[in-house]
């Protein structure tokens, strides 16, 4: 089923980027950058790279520390200063890494912040985090608050709100910070490589819909949205890392090869799954590699928007940057409303010829999760296939049981299978 | 019409008739009432409204009545609405849906969900599937410090459901209707007031059950019935002639959405505390006191809406005061304490715990903190805690 591990020249190229991203950070301070603390979901990466300021995002510091094991440290630190067993562990992980000296998953030191700048994106604890760190930190605070697509749709209102946000709140701190003003035509340059890397990153994407998938859109799809979700959008690096991928993937097509995963490239593939929700970071591979053993692929995803809706068409637009950035934010997957999402689900299975769907539903995240059993009904009667449900955690380990989910996946492609009448292996397309 | 200024309602001066008419409505969880009202009348509309906030104005103004939907609490088995949640999801929108799904929300023509959290948030999507026949709108209440815009898409938001709601009933959206809405609910609000202020000076008479299922009452009221309604159970209560037992006086924080049942409200107080301030049934307080004739209501109710509701875990805390306010609020109830309740689960008011019980250690003000669900069915060990603490606080001052 699987051949042995072998490294693409994109997986170096993502990990050299993204240590870079930790190293430039650490240094902030003495090359005299501003530092500011952002979420992922609404991210005004360009924006914040036309001032040259360094970008903090405290929810890759949790991932990132739950994928080195050291969330469960810092998130009984965080309980032991009085947060609930109940609340996120994104939160309690990122405070109680401050609280141990803001020691970074790569073991340098996150500088303090100039801005704390709340994209309130898709997420209420957003604002609640937040709040919280901005007790911890004497700096400037700018909020843009994103409304919700609660009725199905992005009004007029809604951009516009956005904007004068953007030009009376957000702009002028960060020119504060930065010390100078807003080049437009510099944010137009970022806003165009943006595009140019998400056109990309849509393609590798869409990759998924041959057979056998040259990539695995959940488990291997974290790792392709790492920089286009970050501080990288709108960069040279950028760009050439999204062609990079994309050269990768052409060849990976070309060879008839699966997807290039920890335990080997699987092209011997037995089920195109759709995935809804956010993994597990504590036991990322063990996760995977319980999808891997039953030769059971990921064609597309949900948490691969929800820092830009690139492969469902969504590109930054240099002509109209604010407004731009503002349908960026209210486009992204969390703010659409639950059945638009179920859309999205159902629209997924059917584009990418899916034989089912997954969701992993997380504790810690209501955005995604509450609802999500609703959605599950309503995708499976959009599609007329059932649909496969486990649970666990983002970053907390003590949620996430092995056996169990494991149980649960192979009983849920168990029956697929005999939904389908023999566990035969999907054909390559002409 | 339904803005009429007279009260409909006759009430006794009785205050066991009085209590009992309380009772009544609030466990009408088949909103009977509510149906009465829309039967008397053609053209009236009732409207849900999930917590915190609620444009009650501008549904009133349109002949709409707002009803606020707060759960079912411990009086009903939520069943089906189980089946939408997982375990890590809190109590309200289970039992919320299983009103619905029995038929008990039935009367109502739409609902309202306003971005309370994202539970709520996505129960919006839920329902807006599940009920197609419901009116559904989604309220998005600006959370930017930006003053002007805010103010813009407030009103952009509440002049289009004004005008959607008034193409339901048949009526023209006019300013006049805006401005006897705001009045209504300012007359309910100054009876809110007053009734606060008498709990303040003799909890003895206004015990804390009584007064928190008078609010849920008006969950489902008219403003001018509820005011009226306020009153009469203010003068009643006030001249029951208790005397004050040696209890210390609390301030209960962090239950403004999924509500504690009721026996929880009666254990604290029985335990030895008078809740002198709570932030139950919040919305009932985010009335605008002032509102304007002069050619602009919704104007006014949008600047009501951005600068007068209490600091709540639900409302962007701006200036990083919520401990402050807090603080504020216990010294002006003058009360002993803070009972920190929150549901489990709920995010915003158990994010904002340590924030909070920062401030207060800070301040000096004792507290205890513990959560709930709205079908919990033991308070021994809330009676216990609660009980320690006002022991604590009684014998030495702190807890």
């Amino acid at each position: 089923m699987t051949t042995p591990v072998r490294k693409e020249p994109s997986m170096e190229t993502q990990k050299a980027l993204l240590a870079g991203y930790f190293s430039r950070l650490a240094r902030a301070k003495e090359d005299k950058r501003p530092v500011v603390y952002t979420f992922v979901p609404g991210n005004l990466a360009e924006l914040l790279g036309a001032f040259d300021v360094a970008p903090v995002y405290p929810e890759v510091n949790a991932l990132q520390s739950a994928m080195r094991q050291r969330s469960s440290d810092f998130i009984r630190e965080a309980e032991r200063a009085g947060h609930s067993e109940d609340v996120c562990s994104y939160v309690k992980c990122d405070l109680g890494m401050m609280m141990k000296g803001n020691v970074g998953p790569t073991g340098e030191v996150i500088p303090p912040p100039d801005l704390l700048l709340l994209s309130f994106t898709g997420c209420f604890t957003f604002m609640k985090w937040f709040e919280l760190l901005r007790d911890q930190y004497d700096c400037e605070v700018a909020m843009l608050h994103i409304p919700y697509q609660g009725d199905g749709e992005i009004t007029d209102e809604m951009r516009r709100y956005v904007v004068d946000q953007l030009q009376r709140e957000v702009i002028p701190k960060l020119e504060k910070v930065a010390g100078h003003r807003l080049d437009l035509d510099r944010l137009r340059e970022r806003l165009a490589r943006s595009r140019k890397a998400e056109d990309d990153l849509a393609w590798v994407f869409r990759a998924a819909q041959h057979r056998p998938s040259p990539i695995d859109a959940y488990f291997g799809g974290v790792y392709y949205i790492g920089p286009i979700f970050t501080s990288f959008r709108g960069t040279d690096e950028a760009c050439a890392y999204y062609a990079e991928l994309r050269a990768d993937v052409e060849a990976r097509l070309a060879a008839g090869e699966g997807p290039t995963t920890p335990s080997g490239t699987l092209s011997d593939q037995k089920f195109r799954l759709v995935v809804e929700g956010p993994p597990n970071w504590t036991s990322f591979r063990d996760f995977w590699k319980i999808f891997h053993d039953e030769g059971a692929v990921a064609v597309a995803s949900t948490y691969t928007q929800v820092g830009g809706t690139y492969e469902r068409g969504f590109r930054h637009d240099p002509a109209n940057p604010l407004e731009s950035l503002a349908d960026y934010c209210l486009s992204c997957y969390t703010n659409l409303s639950l059945p638009a999402r179920s859309k999205v689900l159902a629209d997924m299975v059917k584009e990418y010829d899916a034989d089912g769907f997954v969701v992993h539903s997380v504790k810690s995240c209501n955005s995604f999760s509450a609802g999500q059993l609703h959605m599950l009904r309503e995708v499976e009667k959009l599609t007329g296939l059932p649909g496969g449900f486990i649970e666990s955690d983002l970053v907390d380990a003590r949620y996430y049981g092995h056996s169990n989910i494991k149980n649960r996946i192979e009983s849920y492609l168990q029956m697929l299978a005999a939904r389908r009448g023999a566990s035969r292996p999907t054909e390559v397309r002409a | 019409m339904t803005t009429s200024a007279a009260p409909a309602l006759a009430l006794s001066d009785d205050l066991d008739e009085l209590v009992a008419e309380i009772e009544a409505r609030f466990d009408d969880l088949t909103l009977s009432r509510v149906r009465a009202w829309k039967d008397a009348a053609p053209g009236r509309l009732a409207v849900g409204c999930l917590p915190v906030l609620a444009p009650r104005e501008v549904l009133w103004a349109a002949g709409a009545l707002p009803v606020f939907i707060r759960g079912a609490g411990d009086r009903i088995d939520t069943i089906r609405g189980d089946a939408f949640y997982q375990s890590y999801i809190c109590h309200l929108p289970r039992s919320t849906l299983e009103l619905g799904l029995l038929g008990h929300l039935d009367v109502l023509d739409g609902m309202i969900f306003p971005n309370t959290c994202d539970v709520i948030r996505n129960l919006s999507g839920v329902w807006q599937t599940t009920f197609p026949q419901h009116f559904v709108r989604f309220v998005d209440p600006p959370q930017t410090g930006e003053r002007a815009t805010a103010a813009a898409f407030l009103r952009a938001d509440l002049d289009l459901l004004y005008r959607d709601l008034c193409a339901r009933t048949g009526r023209a959206p006019e300013p006049a209707a805006l401005a006897e809405a705001s009045e209504a609910y300012a007359e309910a609000a100054r009876a809110m007031a007053a009734l606060a202020a008498a709990r303040l000076a003799e909890p003895w008479n206004l015990p804390a059950d009584e007064v928190y299922q008078l609010r849920r009452a008006g969950d489902a009221m008219p403003p001018r019935d509820f005011a009226a309604l306020v009153t009469a159970y203010v003068t009643a209560a006030r001249g029951r002639g208790r005397r004050a037992e040696d209890r210390i006086r609390v301030c209960l924080v962090g239950a403004f959405c999924e509500q504690p049942p009721v026996a929880l409200l009666r254990a604290a107080e029985r335990a030895g505390c008078y809740v002198v301030d709570d932030d139950l049934t919040l919305s009932h307080e985010s009335s605008p006191t002032a509102p304007r004739r002069d050619g602009e209501p919704m104007a006014s109710i949008v600047h009501a809406a951005l600068t007068t509701p209490r600091a709540c875990a639900v409302r962007y805390d701006e200036h990083g005061a919520a401990g402050a306010t807090l603080v504020e609020r216990v010294r002006a109830c003058r009360a002993d304490g803070v009972l920190l309740a929150a549901p489990s689960f709920c995010d915003p008011a158990l994010l904002d715990q340590p924030r909070l019980t920062g401030a207060l250690d800070a301040a000096g003000i004792p507290h205890t903190s513990f959560k709930y669900s709205e079908s919990s069915g033991q308070f021994q060990s809330i009676r216990e805690q609660a009980g320690t603490f006002a022991d604590s606080v009684k014998l030495w001052g702190t807890a």
